[in-house]
């Protein structure tokens, strides 16, 4: 049980890591890695949402679509669920703490439509985990695309100081740096015989 | 409207000068993600081309019908219905790649360019310059992951659409996920090049910015 729950936390934050591996959440990871203190807020944002929604979205997939064997309808109520909870969020936190509010709400406007988010819920529902499952998946996904982000932004902090031709300034070299990063994460798989 | 509509600059747009993947720099995940074979990357422009048209045309059809305040969330059931539909299409009848792809498709529902699209052009003008800017934009789309597709699996198993053409296997680490970003950045920053060199253009952190100011994320 312990042994399950432990594979599928470091399965979803190394081996298949979600921008590394499975190439999701790449607008994000581009977008917000010019600066550290970014980084590190979106981190924070991003994996808060997505153990909740990953949460929300399993108990409405197991006590209400597959009674009513609504499978099929998932991509709509998935979504509606994850951007139903982030409309929420936003309205609770500045009512409640502005402090916070004023310093992670600029990256609940993005997270809405964005892939990833999506994706956790998607994936639990596929291979049919279990609660305890589910949020394991979602906490390991936040820790793996934490870890991506906070790489990146100190890699590029230095980049601006570097020599890059014209026509790769920019995203274009950013790219070449997530491939050399990804050649770095393929050492992970061998830890998990699957 | 009776202004002259130019239905093939509407076309072109999508192609080149705000091509999604290169220029735009817009829905990077899936160009990356499924173009390890030509056949991969086709199908998915497909399902992409197919979604954009369709929203397009349903948003521009009931346009005067969705309160401003709503337009976002009614957008995106929108999209995520032509999702399911090509979803569903996939399952059934591409059942090999579907394995692979399956998640993908059904991430198109968080497509930067397909709501950026909705909000800037279907939002306002007629059906079919709707249509046909989904069009473009989707055929933009599709040769840009067919052309990631190509490099990647001549490069990584010297096989197109899947036939084996020679037995030797160059450079593996192009069907590997290092590969797709690799070759994804090469080609950008040549179409940079090609861009600055041959038309003058900007590269593609100033197209992407003023896209940012005009689209929505």
């Amino acid at each position: 049980m312990l042994e399950d729950i432990a594979t599928i936390f470091i399965a979803s934050a190394l081996i298949n890591n979600f921008v590394f591996q499975r190439y999701l959440g790449l607008c994000i990871f581009f977008g917000v890695t010019k600066r550290m203190e970014t980084a590190v807020g979106m981190s924070i944002t991003f994996t808060s949402v997505m153990v909740i929604s990953a949460a929300l979205s399993w108990l409405i997939y197991k006590n209400v679509m597959i009674p009513l064997n609504l499978g099929f309808l998932k991509i709509v109520i998935f979504i509606g669920i994850v951007s139903g909870f982030v409309q929420a969020a936003d309205t609770i936190m500045k009512k409640v703490t502005p402090g916070l509010y004023y310093k992670l709400g600029i990256y609940l406007a993005l997270i809405v439509t964005n892939c990833i988010i999506l994706a956790v819920p998607l994936i639990n529902a596929s291979e049919k985990y279990d609660l305890l499952q589910s949020l394991t998946l979602g906490l390991g996904s936040g820790a793996g695309f934490s870890l991506a982000l906070i790489i990146m932004a100190s890699i590029r902090e230095r980049l601006e100081l570097a020599d890059v031709p014209k026509s790769f300034e920019g995203l274009p070299i950013s790219f070449v740096l997530t491939g050399l990063i990804a050649l770095a994460f393929l050492g992970f798989s061998g830890m998990i015989p699957l | 409207m009776n202004e002259k509509i130019n239905y093939w600059k509407i076309f072109k747009n999508g192609l080149f000068s705000e091509n999604p993947v290169f220029r735009l720099a817009l829905s990077l995940c899936p160009a990356v993600a499924v173009t390890s074979g030509v056949k991969n990357g086709f199908l998915m422009g497909v399902a992409v081309l197919f979604v954009q048209t369709m929203s397009n045309i349903t948003v521009s059809i009931i346009r005067n019908f969705i309160h401003p305040r709503v337009r976002i969330p009614s957008y995106i059931f929108i999209i995520a219905t032509w999702v399911t539909v090509t979803d569903l299409l996939m399952a059934a009848y591409a059942r090999d790649v579907y394995k692979d792809m399956g998640l993908y498709i059904q991430l198109i529902v968080a497509f930067a360019i397909i709501l950026s699209r909705l909000e800037s052009f279907a939002s306002k003008k007629n059906v079919l310059p709707s249509g046909v800017d989904g069009l473009g934009m989707g055929v933009g789309f599709l040769l840009a992951l067919v052309l990631i597709g190509f490099v990647r699996e001549l490069l990584g198993k010297g096989a197109l659409w899947g036939y084996q053409f020679t037995p030797s296997k160059p450079l593996l680490i192009m069907i590997l996920p290092t590969g797709g970003f690799f070759v994804m950045g090469l080609l950008m920053g040549l179409f940079n090049w090609i861009d600055r060199r041959f038309f003058g253009g900007k590269t593609t952190a100033e197209v992407h910015m003023e896209g940012h100011k005009h689209g929505s994320h």
